[in-house]
């Protein structure tokens, strides 16, 4: 078990330096920092100065490694748009994407994992067929449309909940909630349905056709022959046995969501992290940009290892050398 | 009394061209603790009547006609959460695969326990203890250390003895076993039917064992019934059915068989195959394979009738009693 996780925590290093190496490239080649923090009027002894304050006079590799080094630490550089640290920064807006990414993700997991069995288990009732041609729609429409219709019935016809923004959050120590209080809670949830709509359809009928699948199996066949009950053999045998493709699925959108909550959060204004990356993308923030690409590439190794993980407590079959 | 009665069963299958008839009055009988042998070609119906007889037919087959009984009470028309609770309590069941009858996520004892829990009031320690005790009774070395185990872990032919254990748990009156050896390797088929004959004497379970190996049955069972095309075209004592077959297709059956004792240059064999179930012709359904044919077997379908030991469904019973 250790060994499992040391193995795989060693495989994510190349992946990370990797990365690593596109966000520097992408820090170091793509626009020029020196023209851009300088404006318009400055002499050449000013450039030059300039240009070894920030060490750009250094060799490649150099560079390279002073730029890992100072990533390890937390220091990724020096926002241009906005004159402060990039590692801060992200800090700042992290919870607000996490909070809103994890509320679309469970959102997604409890609603699309029970209509997926409930789907795959009475295939044809008039249920079944009616979530199946809603569930069309969550997976064709895109997200911003989905995000503005939301906000056009709720908002703005019936007036129940906010637009955009996050309400009033709660500060804790590095980390701001809108968990606890009522206007937080209820900017939360079109964005978070918004989000996690295609994740639920999605979910849904992954978990269908897994289901579909493994109700014909033989081994299903001998729970019936043995007369356990319809719940046992549903939501025991049958749905564990879907498991395995579904945490796959649901751990890479996880992933996803965080990553690429970008059109949500600017839909409603949400200050996550996604918003702050479109405002950077539009001024050419590059040290905002690269920390964002190092940091998304560490969310998705951290996640597919808690996979690898959950896939080890699910399937005894891949708890190699155990006994 | 005997312990099942089957009288007159159909089952159909709905189609675009029609229904289909798959088992057409099929009757036959197990008395308690009695092993009855289902034999016939692929196709013949064994395996549907098995599924017909505890409830689990694929829709959209269903019963179209005929009765079931268990201890004199139907269960053919019964709902399906007091079927459920007849199957592995009343009416337990082995299938032919081990490789894939078992759940791979959960361990054999979860599975064992589980089981019994559902069809008796055991507690958590009385189920593993019994279960156990099944494992070690159809012969898993190192029961006790084993129970944890999961399906992986066991070859083809210990899985198979998990079935036989897992059918037998709740202790019912009665096992269908569908081909159980067939996917087993020969060197572990005697084996397998020499443990499913020694653990159901010793509870008296009765058997319907399935299977289209006349030497299994030749050697295990009490009583045979030879299926043809979705009917029973004999049925009797297996020694009378074996030694002196009274259908035509039997005896061609009997006569595929190799036999020790005597060296034979060349099996014979039926030619031809069995017709398929939109195809049936008329009369006999054995009638254009049949070398005994005559016009009577073209024109009507002969029932079960008495032919020395046996009843077997050819006219030439008549003709013989006549």
């Amino acid at each position: 078990m250790f060994a499992f996780i040391l193995s795989r925590l060693f495989q994510a290093v190349p992946v990370l330096l990797v990365v690593g190496a596109i966000a520097f490239t992408m820090f170091a080649y793509v626009g020029d920092p020196v023209t851009i923090m300088l404006g318009q009027d400055y002499t050449m002894a000013q450039r030059e100065m300039l240009v070894h304050q920030l060490g750009l006079d250094q060799p490649f590799f150099v560079q390279y490694l002073n730029y890992l080094w100072a990533a390890l630490h937390g220091n990724f550089g020096v926002s241009y748009r906005l004159a402060r640290p990039v590692g801060a920064l992200i800090l700042e807006r992290l919870p607000a994407t996490i909070e809103l990414s994890m509320t679309a993700a469970f959102l997604a997991v409890a609603v699309g994992v029970p209509l997926g069995v409930y789907t795959g288990i009475k295939r044809n009732s008039l249920g079944s067929r009616l979530i199946m041609i809603f569930s069309l729609i969550g997976v064709s429409l895109p997200t911003f449309l989905i995000g503005i219709l939301l906000i056009l019935f709720f908002a703005v016809l019936l007036g129940w909940l906010p637009s955009f923004g996050r309400g009033d959050v709660i500060r804790m120590a590095h980390w701001s909630t809108g968990f606890l209080t009522l206007s937080g809670l209820r900017s939360l949830i079109l964005p978070a349905i918004t989000l996690g709509l295609f994740q639920m359809t999605l979910i849904m009928r992954l978990v269908r056709a897994e289901m579909m699948e493994v109700l014909r199996s033989d081994y299903i066949k001998f729970a019936r022959a043995r007369g356990l009950t319809d719940r046992a053999i549903n939501f025991g045998h049958a749905l564990k046995n879907t498991l395995v493709p579904v945490i796959t699925i649901i751990g890479l959108n996880i992933g996803g969501l965080i990553a690429f909550s970008i059109v949500t959060e600017t839909v409603f204004q949400w200050p996550g992290m996604g918003l702050l990356l479109v405002q950077s993308i539009g001024v050419a923030d590059i040290p905002v940009m690269s920390a964002y690409l190092q940091l998304i590439a560490l969310l998705f190794v951290g996640i597919n290892l808690v996979v690898d993980l959950l896939y080890y407590a699910v399937d005894p079959r891949l708890r190699l050398g155990k006994r | 009394m005997a312990l099942l009665e089957v009288e007159d069963l159909r089952v159909e299958f709905p189609t675009r061209r029609g229904l289909l008839r798959a088992l057409d009055g099929v009757s036959f009988q197990i008395e308690a603790g009695e092993i009855l042998g289902v034999v016939g070609e692929s196709g013949a119906g064994k395996s549907l009547t098995g599924a017909a007889i505890i409830g689990l037919l694929e829709p959209p087959g269903r019963i179209g006609a005929g009765q079931v009984r268990l201890n004199g009470e139907r269960i053919d028309n019964l709902s399906p959460e007091r079927m459920r609770r007849i199957r592995g309590k009343q009416i337990g069941a082995i299938f032919q695969d081990p490789l894939t009858t078992l759940n791979p996520l959960y361990s054999i004892g979860r599975q064992l326990t589980e089981t019994m829990q559902t069809h008796m009031k055991l507690s958590d320690r009385d189920a593993r203890e019994r279960a156990i005790k099944w494992l070690e009774d159809v012969g898993i070395p190192a029961a006790r250390e084993r129970i944890e185990a999961y399906p992986h872990e066991f070859s083809g032919g210990m899985r198979q003895r998990v079935v036989i254990a897992l059918a037998l748990c709740a202790e019912p009156r009665l096992v269908i076993a569908d081909e159980p050896t067939t996917a087993l390797d020969v060197s572990i088929q005697a084996q397998i039917i020499a443990l499913l004959k020694r653990i159901t004497r010793e509870h008296g379970t009765a058997v319907m064992l399935v299977t289209h190996d006349m030497g299994v049955i030749a050697e295990t069972a009490d009583h045979v019934a030879v299926m043809y095309a979705g009917r029973i075209a004999e049925i009797g004592p297996v020694r009378d059915v074996v030694r002196s077959p009274s259908h035509p297709y039997s005896e061609g059956l009997m006569g595929s068989i190799p036999s020790l004792v005597h060296r034979v240059d060349r099996l014979r064999q039926i030619d031809g195959a069995m017709p398929r179930l939109n195809a049936i012709p008329q009369g006999c359904a054995f009638n254009p394979r049949c070398p005994k044919v005559f016009d009577r077997c073209r024109q009507e379908r002969p029932g079960l009738l008495p032919a020395g030991a046996t009843r077997a469904a050819c006219w030439l019973a008549e003709a013989g009693n006549g």
